[in-house]
């Protein structure tokens, strides 16, 4: 074998790249194999265009002959993930921010453990103690825990600093794979409902082979609860947003109200979601598996379930003593969820999307002829 | 290596089936379909499984309509007319007209037992019409055939190479793993495939020059299975001294390569063997019905390498190479890369370029850019090589499959010396594919026997084995 497997992702995908450019029996799978036989060579944001693009099924790496112990030595899903990882952190800036992607489990539990302290200190100094024994249960008593500025103002900050870096990031992503300013409406549907969907998680209709070889719609179905159970939760805050200030209604808010509707349908898909990709990450195959991801992922999964389980356990219990104690322990760890959001695996979301217009662009392109 | 439950406490199986790609699975879920108990002995590790099949990516069958995945219909009399064209003849026409019939609708059937098709691949939309291509390849096919037979409750075993194949008038027979184990059955699937692994095999024919053979498939294609039947007097079919070999990157691993050694750069340049001397033809015919004779005529060259040289004026006309070419800005440079004698391949390609006679290139078809006065001449597409930088690939035959095998009747009986048929041995798959294929190549053929006969030695074997 005198093909040099040198240092770092990139070298690696491209000489995994070549060999599968010579294949070509992946065509089918997915959406990385036809991008991958358009170019001809396989430069640096190229390859990060096809690593983006890459839904991790791992379909290829169970249908490839090439995989080890064969002297090629393929591991297309694992080398994409690591691409992935370094995609992300060359883009997100400030770049001490980037760096996080290196060890991404543990920077961020620490940053999400550092939001779930500090949020509850800053508001038992901030606060009288006292009402941390007696609960309230009107209008207003989460404000009695929490004063309104110290609830609000951090998470407004924590978001929008969050949205400026992903999106910066994207952009960086964006103009690094060439993208162009003439993006037609279509192309954008295309590439939207190929990630509403999931498409390339379904496999062709089959599913697809996570966490092993057989084929299983499981991976997908979980993607969606916690796609769909963040949308909700995210609705819920915003009409509960609207409510406190348009309406002048203070939360808590009724059982049936619509905050409390969407926010605790959203909290059970969420927390069902996120188990379920917990359990299908403890069994998932290790050999195509990038163990630098392992730590990003499952941080991410454990607070995005940490979030939903404590503030469905907030709601269940808000006319007991618990509820000052729950709600700290809530918005504590909703602070770490913000904290580490620029930063964490949330910037799959933004990287996918964008290489799926690409690739609807490209596609679109080869139709026209 | 332990066997299955049954195995260790001697009640025999009903089928044992023996190799463990398409014909054997195929075998092995029929026969389990048909209820018989099934155990798989496949001499790989369950990472390498699946033998040549591994490298397949379509097969090709009968059917009268198109279907979601074929662009038209493919008929009897059409299948017939392409088997005869490449076998020149050389084939059972009651066995091959079997195959052909067997294999109607067959995806229907591949289908419910796991198979999932695709479009045909960009690269190969010559094939759309006939051949069904398996969506990710064959190592899908057989992951998914593989799933399909352990829920019918078929055993594998893996890593077991078997041996010898013991049998006579009595009901059982008795497989042989290496001289302490044996497992005994009412009735044995051979579906091992055939023996181009087996170098001392291949050199028996080739002599030495097979050393220098690369195996494009798998290296557990060692043909025991097949040398220990035709040592206890089943009757071969098939010329020995055949086999399908390509021209592959000489810098191919030694087995399984697949397809991504194969190089398609020969009628685009010139072929020099060590000498840098031509030694044949490179444009006589469109590529896909000459690359199946390189192999050989690079199997006869001293050395059994030879180098394909082509300049930058045809570059990105075939499919990129896994392997980069060397490169040189002058021909002496290029020389001086490859080892070849700088003054001879000078030489070589001034010959070459003087005999080039102007014409209209056009690759897809037979034009008329062709040399003129030169031994041997190049027959079509002959541009001069003066365009720098220049490349060279080197090349060795790259064997893909050997012709002999066992000989069986219309139920994927073996036969014996004498005619008749052993009741309780069947053949499938490459082992035996020689009776219908004596020579030459049909894209997706191979395939089709596997399935096909795999289903009638699966179906038979239970038959047989459950009375």
């Amino acid at each position: 074998m005198s093909l040099s497997a040198e240092q770092g992702a990139g070298a690696e995908a491209r000489r995994v790249m070549t060999i599968c450019n010579a294949c070509r029996y992946c065509e089918g799978l997915c959406a990385v194999f036809p991008a991958m036989e358009r170019l001809a060579v396989f430069s640096d944001p190229d390859l990060r265009y096809l690593g983006n693009l890459c839904h991790d099924c791992r379909e290829c790496f169970y249908a490839c002959p090439f995989t080890p112990p064969h002297d090629f030595d393929l591991n297309v899903p694992r080398v994409f993930a690591e691409l992935r990882r370094e995609t992300y952190e060359r883009h997100t800036k400030p770049a001490v921010l980037g760096r996080a992607y290196r060890r991404n489990g543990l920077a961020v539990a620490l940053a999400a453990g550092v939001g779930a302290v500090l949020v509850p200190l800053l508001a038992l100094v901030w606060s009288d103690p006292g009402v941390l024994r007696s609960a309230s249960t009107g209008a207003g008593a989460f404000y009695e825990v929490v004063p309104m500025p110290l609830m609000v103002g951090p998470a407004l900050v924590l978001m929008i600093f969050a949205c400026v870096v992903l999106l910066a990031a994207g952009a960086g992503f964006w103009r690094e794979i060439g993208g162009c300013a003439s993006v037609s409406l279509k192309s954008l549907g295309v590439a939207t409902v190929d990630a509403l969907r999931l498409t390339y998680l379904g496999g062709g209709g089959s599913g697809c082979s996570y966490p092993e070889e057989g084929l299983s719609m499981w991976r997908r179905r979980l993607h969606h609860l916690v796609f769909w159970g963040f949308a909700l939760d995210l609705a819920a805050t915003t009409v509960a947003a609207f409510y406190e200030h348009a309406l002048d209604r203070i939360a808590p808010y009724p059982l049936w109200s619509l905050p409390v509707v969407l926010g605790t349908a959203g909290g059970l898909l969420l927390a069902l979601g996120t188990t379920g990709l917990l359990w299908l990450k403890r069994r998932s195959d290790a050999i195509p598996t990038d163990e630098g991801t392992v730590g990003m992922d499952v941080a991410f999964l454990a607070l995005l379930w940490a979030t939903s389980v404590s503030g469905l356990l907030l709601l269940a219990l808000r006319e007991t003593a618990w509820m000052p104690t729950l709600l700290l322990v809530h918005l504590g760890v909703v602070a770490g969820f913000f904290l580490t959001l620029p930063f964490g695996k949330f910037a799959h979301a933004v990287h996918r999307y964008l290489a799926l217009v690409r690739h609807a662009v490209e596609e679109a392109a080869d139709e026209a002829g | 290596m332990q066997g299955g439950p049954r195995g260790r406490t001697g009640e025999p199986y009903d089928v044992v089936v023996l190799g463990g790609g398409n014909a054997a699975l195929c075998a092995a879920m029929s026969a389990a379909d048909s209820g018989a108990r099934v155990l798989v002995l496949e001499s790989a590790p369950p990472a390498l499984r699946g033998g040549n099949s591994r490298h397949t990516r379509n097969l090709r069958y009968l059917h009268d309509e198109p279907t979601r995945y074929l662009t038209g219909p493919y008929p009897e009399d059409e299948f017939w007319e392409d088997l005869l064209r490449v076998t020149k003849g050389n084939t059972d026409e009651q066995l091959a007209r079997l195959t052909l019939r067997a294999s109607r609708d067959v995806g229907r059937w591949m289908e419910r037992h796991g198979c999932r098709f695709q479009p045909s691949l960009r690269g190969a939309l010559q094939l759309s019409r006939t051949n069904a291509f398996f969506r990710g390849g064959g190592k899908a096919l057989l992951n998914a055939y593989c799933q399909t037979a352990e829920r019918s409750g078929v055993e594998f075993e893996y890593d077991a190479e078997v041996t010898d194949v013991v049998f006579d008038e009595g009901p059982l027979v008795s497989v042989r793993l290496g001289e302490q184990r044996e497992i005994r059955a009412k009735a044995v699937v051979a579906a091992s495939g055939g023996y181009q692994a087996n170098r001392a095999w291949l050199a028996e024919s080739w002599g030495p020059a097979a050393e220098n053979f690369i195996v494009r498939g798998t290296a557990f294609d060692t043909g025991l299975v097949t040398r220990a039947l035709l040592a206890r007097g089943v009757r071969s079919v098939g010329d020995a001294t055949q086999c399908h070999a390509i021209a592959v990157d000489a810098r191919a691993p030694e087995h399984d390569g697949g397809i991504v050694t194969r190089l398609d750069t020969i009628p685009f340049g010139i072929v020099v063997d060590r000498g840098a001397e031509r030694f044949y033809d490179e444009g006589e015919d469109l590529w896909p019905k000459r690359y199946a004779i390189w192999g050989r005529l690079i199997a006869q060259q001293p050395g059994q390498v030879a180098w394909s040289i082509v300049d930058a004026r045809v570059e990105g006309r075939f499919m990129p190479s896994v392997f980069p070419p060397l490169e040189g800005a002058s021909i002496s440079e290029l020389a001086e890369r490859t080892g070849l004698d700088s003054t001879r391949l000078q030489a070589t390609v001034r010959r070459y370029n003087d005999a080039v006679r102007p014409g209209r290139y056009d690759p897809t078809s037979l034009d008329d850019c062709s040399t003129e006065d030169l031994e041997p001449a190049k027959s079509h597409w002959a541009l001069p090589i003066d365009h720098p930088p220049f490349r060279a690939y080197p090349l060795r035959p790259g064997i893909t499959f050997t012709y002999m095998g066992v000989a069986v009747d219309e139920q994927a009986r073996v036969l014996l010396g004498d005619g008749r048929a052993q009741p309780n041995i069947f053949a499938a798959g490459e082992i035996m594919a020689g009776n219908v294929l004596g020579e030459g190549y049909l894209a997706g053929l191979g395939m089709t026997i596997g399935t096909v006969f795999g289903r009638i030695a699966g179906e038979g074997a239970a038959r047989v084995a459950l009375g």
